[in-house]
């Protein structure tokens, strides 16, 4: 008992650190793409091709100065940081990366990666409040209200995969793709996924809760040093988290040929990253109102048609 | 329930991770208290009036919504799952349950619940 405790340790340390590492190098991936794309260098000082720059980063958020202004309602101020995070990482403890590299193969899989989802939304409420500024105020009800939006939009569209693999549990759902993957009958579903999941995330085109050239960041904007490490490392810790959902959901996880499974998970999982940079160099933000219309009176109507559609379309092929 | 172990561990070591760097900052970062500094932001000016204004009313409904939708889905978890097994009955029921919501969907709609212009 001792023995598997301390196993599953290690596992997790091990996740945890590849989490990290990834997320350090997501944000120099992104400055390095989005700078290529902009026929700019992106950072090259720090170390070769700038390839030290996350760490140099990393360090300059430790030795920042800590502040917690006058006026801010304290014990949320402080709680609110991990709430950011904390889902972000721990969502990974469902993720299988490999046929046999899964901390916790659980039979409600899909649902526990949607409720941490949703406990994010505390994080950013509870800063927002507690912030006891505008411009943060602001920013969270803006976030809050297009998370809880698009969440809905993505929890129909991830029925369908569920629905052909008859399994909430995220390993059944990849072995049910051996033979197709699920976003070619549920290609419908993997569009309305993959714009709720760039929704989700509050990236560019819809990152409105940040919004720098209006509200100044939003609702860590009286956050410094680590805690706003915190919230930065939660938001990109859930990018990769939605890109995994969507490799295991519609892009067949770690199913391939010839290269080993991990190989063809981190590659799917990547290739979806590499869409979240793409449409930020790509698109311009929308506006509230529109984002709001593309969610309810889009999406949602969308994924409840796909929804009847494959139920009775897979009711008539099984019978 | 030995399978959801792991998961209250991995809960465990990513809110120490947030406590292990909230330390390691506590220790090298500099800490220097200025009234003006500390003071709320609001582009360099003094704050004008209260910072937590009457709020827009739509974000309200908008969370009502929200739940009426939300745990319509989480409703249609179980039933696609077991897809296989309630057959016919299952999925006119489901239809049903469906159409319903639409109804109340178009509902809102049309009283401009979900207008934001």
């Amino acid at each position: 008992m001792v023995l598997a405790i301390v196993f599953t340790l290690i596992k997790i340390l091990i996740i945890v650190v590849c989490v990290l590492t990834g997320v350090a190098y997501m944000t120099y991936a992104e400055r390095k793409v989005i700078g290529h794309m902009q026929v700019r260098l992106g950072p090259v000082h720090t170390g070769p091709m700038g390839l030290l720059q996350p760490l140099a980063d990393g360090l300059k958020l430790m030795s920042k100065e800590d502040m917690t202004p006058d006026m801010v309602d304290k014990p949320v101020f402080y709680v609110a940081p991990f709430l950011g995070m904390v889902p972000g990482i721990a969502a990974f403890a469902v993720i299988p990366f490999a046929p046999n590299i899964v901390v916790a193969d659980i039979n409600v899989g899909v649902l526990y990666v949607l409720a941490l989802s949703s406990v994010g939304v505390y994080g950013i409420i509870m800063s927002g409040w507690a912030s006891n500024s505008k411009y943060a105020t602001l920013g969270s009800l803006r976030s809050s209200a297009q998370i809880i939006s698009y969440e809905t939009a993505m929890g129909l569209s991830i029925l369908g995969p569920v629905l052909l693999a008859g399994s909430l549990n995220l390993k059944e759902i990849t072995e049910a793709q051996r033979g197709l993957w699920f976003f070619i009958p549920q290609f419908v579903a993997f569009v309305i996924y993959s714009i709720s999941a760039v929704a989700e995330t509050n990236r560019a085109p819809f990152d409105l809760p940040e919004a720098e050239t209006e509200l100044v960041a939003g609702f860590h904007v009286e956050y410094s040093g680590m805690r706003f490490a915190m919230f930065f490392l939660g938001e990109y810790a859930n990018m990769y988290v939605v890109s995994s959902m969507c490799a295991i959901l519609f892009l067949g996880g770690y199913t391939g040929p010839l290269l080993p499974p991990l190989v063809w998970f981190l590659i799917k999982m990547l290739a979806f990253m590499f869409f979240f940079l793409w449409l930020r160099a790509t698109l311009p933000r929308l506006r509230f109102d529109q984002l709001m219309n593309l969610g309810w009176k889009v999406l949602i109507p969308i994924a409840l048609a796909n929804l009847l559609i494959t139920s009775i379309v897979v009711y008539a092929i099984r019978n | 329930m030995s399978g959801y172990l792991p998961i209250v561990l991995f809960l465990i070591v990513a809110g120490g991770l947030g406590v292990v760097v909230m330390f390691v900052g506590a220790i090298v970062r500099p800490a220097k208290y200025e009234k003006v500094k500390f003071s709320v932001y609001e582009c360099g000016m003094p704050s004008l009036d209260e910072n937590r204004k009457r709020l827009n009313l739509r974000f309200y409904i908008i969370a009502m919504l929200f739940v009426i939708f939300d745990v319509e889905t989480v409703f249609l978890y179980p039933w696609a799952v077991s897809f296989d097994m309630i057959g016919l009955f299952g999925l006119i029921e489901m239809i049903l349950f469906i159409v319903i919501l639409v109804f109340g969907y178009f509902y809102a709609w049309q009283k401009g619940a979900l207008e934001w212009a």
